[in-house]
């Protein structure tokens, strides 16, 4: 499991560039980012090289910060590589609520993270059904 | 129970209007010999001093509104020559030309005598160490509290307000018991307390008395809540005299107007009749006692209801209830009125959401629109979408039942909405009519 964090962002000119400047400048790299977006405000969820400072100080900067567990799935770089996952965690009936791609690869494989219902369960299928996912440690210094 | 001056405050209610009258006639007579303005409205309207026998007789009398101080900016509604006035206080004229307001020596020790009484009815004594967190300055609240809490023996720190991290260090060194400001700014140093790390174990505060603008039931329930203490509403305006025209006593059941130094009336704001007790409308004011600034039935704007009943506490003077709001501060939305103390009602009972809102009204083609900002709090907030579009809804739903007009519900981030260090901005209204 890997902690990505969420910032809550109101829809307002320059609040993503304020968030990134901060990260920015605390020498914190982004890894993966997604945004999700209503009519009035957004969340930016990222994944970061060090989570727990961009959390404090996000925080500090008087950004609303929340911090999420996540897999990092490897994903086989190759058509139909997702959809043979995704069909695997239907199977288990392990519910996704939202997923985004990484930017960088490993090997041969794309990296996903998944947000699911249950991440515990959905260790453990993965382990049973040989999907590898990478460990925290590795995934933020990717 | 504890009073400043129980033979006047708990007087005889035939006394009590006999004095009033009294001093009802001794004023019209002032102000017709003294202020050319008064004695030319009194002529249009047809009344000498002469018409007024009873105390009834006061309906009688032509209103006086904020429009005739301006009018008569800055001096001439005053009474007496510039020589006897020893102090001056002016509104922030936000709003054009500022109000201005003189004072007697009279006036000030009267003053101070009311503010006593308001401090002493909240349960502060000469042990209390008031910490006075009202803006000094030309706004009456900071001196006007300040003088009252000294004439009552008390220890007084005159912070006023601002640099609130500052406050808070006072508080805690100085031991303050008992803390005057603006309701907001008081939930606002709740907030600054909190992110300190200070609790209200730290502090030895008692009671706050809040004043000088309109706040609802559960805003006193928070303040109670977070500082930990009794919450008093305090009223007065400074057209009257400054804070210590009414105060809450003990029973927090609505405030006793001090009415051997004011008749207060309600009147219904649009057709100006006069309304009797029980009955919700416009405050109006006359001065009994006043020597620099005598008001004639000054048209407060400030709504409210008065009771007669009598209070548990043995003070005879007529209660007003909690203001529900100002006829200035209520905005009205295709036809329904609208006070930002309904919309704090509604938003203080929701969980997660936190008591700063705004209220933004605006005209797209013919139709108004009401869009209310209301803060995220950091614990509501959670990495799913679905929650806080669900508080969303559930706010707009609440909302709508409880004014009846359709809102658009804005959530913001925590800490956007700013933050009051005196009278707190509620409404920003955008229609160009």
């Amino acid at each position: 499991m890997a902690k990505q964090i969420s910032v809550f962002l109101e829809n307002k000119a320059g609040r993503l560039s304020n968030v990134t400047r901060v990260l920015g400048n605390a020498q914190i790299n982004i890894r993966a980012l997604s945004i999700a977006d209503t009519s009035d405000f957004g969340i930016l969820r990222i994944i970061v090289s060090d989570p727990v400072k961009a959390y404090k100080i996000l925080k500090e900067a008087g950004f609303t910060v929340s911090e999420t567990q996540v897999i990092a799935v490897r994903v086989p770089d190759s058509p139909g590589g997702l959809a043979d996952v995704l069909e695997q965690m239907a199977e288990e009936n392990i519910n996704i609520e939202y997923l985004y791609a990484f930017l960088g690869t490993t090997e041969n494989d794309a990296l996903v993270i998944f947000k699911v219902e249950d991440a515990e369960k959905a260790e453990m299928v993965f382990k049973k059904k040989d999907i590898k996912f990478i460990d925290e440690n590795q995934l933020y210094t990717l | 129970m504890t009073y400043w001056d129980r033979e006047k405050e708990c007087i005889n209610r035939e006394h009590l209007q006999d004095l009033q009258l009294r001093r009802l006639k001794e004023t019209v007579y002032r102000v017709y010999a003294f202020v050319p303005a008064y004695k030319e409205k009194f002529d249009q309207a047809g009344i000498k001093p002469d018409d007024i026998n009873k105390l009834e007789d006061v309906h009688k009398l032509p209103f006086t509104t904020k429009a005739d101080l301006r009018n008569n900016y800055p001096f001439n509604l005053f009474a007496i020559p510039m020589s006897d006035v020893v102090r001056i206080h002016s509104s922030s004229g936000t709003t054009g030309k500022p109000t201005v307001v003189g004072y007697s020596r009279k006036d000030l020790d009267t003053w101070s005598e009311l503010m006593a009484r308001a401090l002493t009815s909240a349960g502060a004594d000469r042990y209390s160490v008031i910490q006075n967190s009202y803006g000094y300055g030309l706004f009456t609240g900071g001196l006007g509290v300040h003088y009252g809490a000294e004439k009552l023996g008390a220890s007084v720190i005159p912070s006023s307000g601002g640099n609130t991290k500052r406050q808070v260090m006072l508080m805690q060194d100085f031991g303050t018991t008992v803390l005057t400001c603006t309701p907001s700014y008081a939930l606002f140093m709740a907030e600054v307390m909190g992110e300190m790390g200070i609790t209200p174990q730290d502090l030895k505060l008692k009671a706050g008395i809040f004043g000088a603008e309109p706040w609802s039931e559960d805003m006193r329930a928070k303040i109670e809540e977070a500082l930990q203490i009794q919450a008093f509403d305090i009223y007065g305006l400074s057209e009257i005299i400054g804070p210590g025209v009414a105060i809450e006593c003990k029973y927090k059941n609505g405030l006793h107007i001090a009415e051997d130094h004011f008749l207060a009336e309600i009147i219904d704001p649009v057709t100006e009749e006069v309304l009797p007790y029980g009955t919700p409308g416009e405050l109006v004011i006359t001065t009994l006692t006043k020597e620099a600034l005598p008001m004639i039935r000054y048209r407060t704007r400030d709504l409210t209801t008065l009771t007669m009943e009598p209070c548990a506490c043995g003070r005879t003077h007529v209660r007003m209830q909690k203001v529900l709001g100002r006829s200035d501060d209520m905005v009205i939305i295709r036809g329904v009125n609208v006070f930002p103390s309904m919309v704090e009602s509604v938003l203080l009972k929701i969980k997660g959401v936190s008591p700063y809102y705004l209220l933004v009204v605006d005209r797209k083609g013919n139709l108004d629109f009401l869009e209310v900002h209301v803060e995220v709090s950091e614990e509501i907030f959670s990495d799913e979408i679905r929650k806080l579009e669900e508080l969303g809804a559930l706010i707009t739903k609440e909302l709508e039942s409880a004014l009846g007009i359709s809102v658009k519900v804005r959530l913001v981030e925590p800490k956007s909405i700013e933050r009051s260090e005196g009278k707190a901005k509620r409404v920003i209204d955008k229609r160009k009519i």
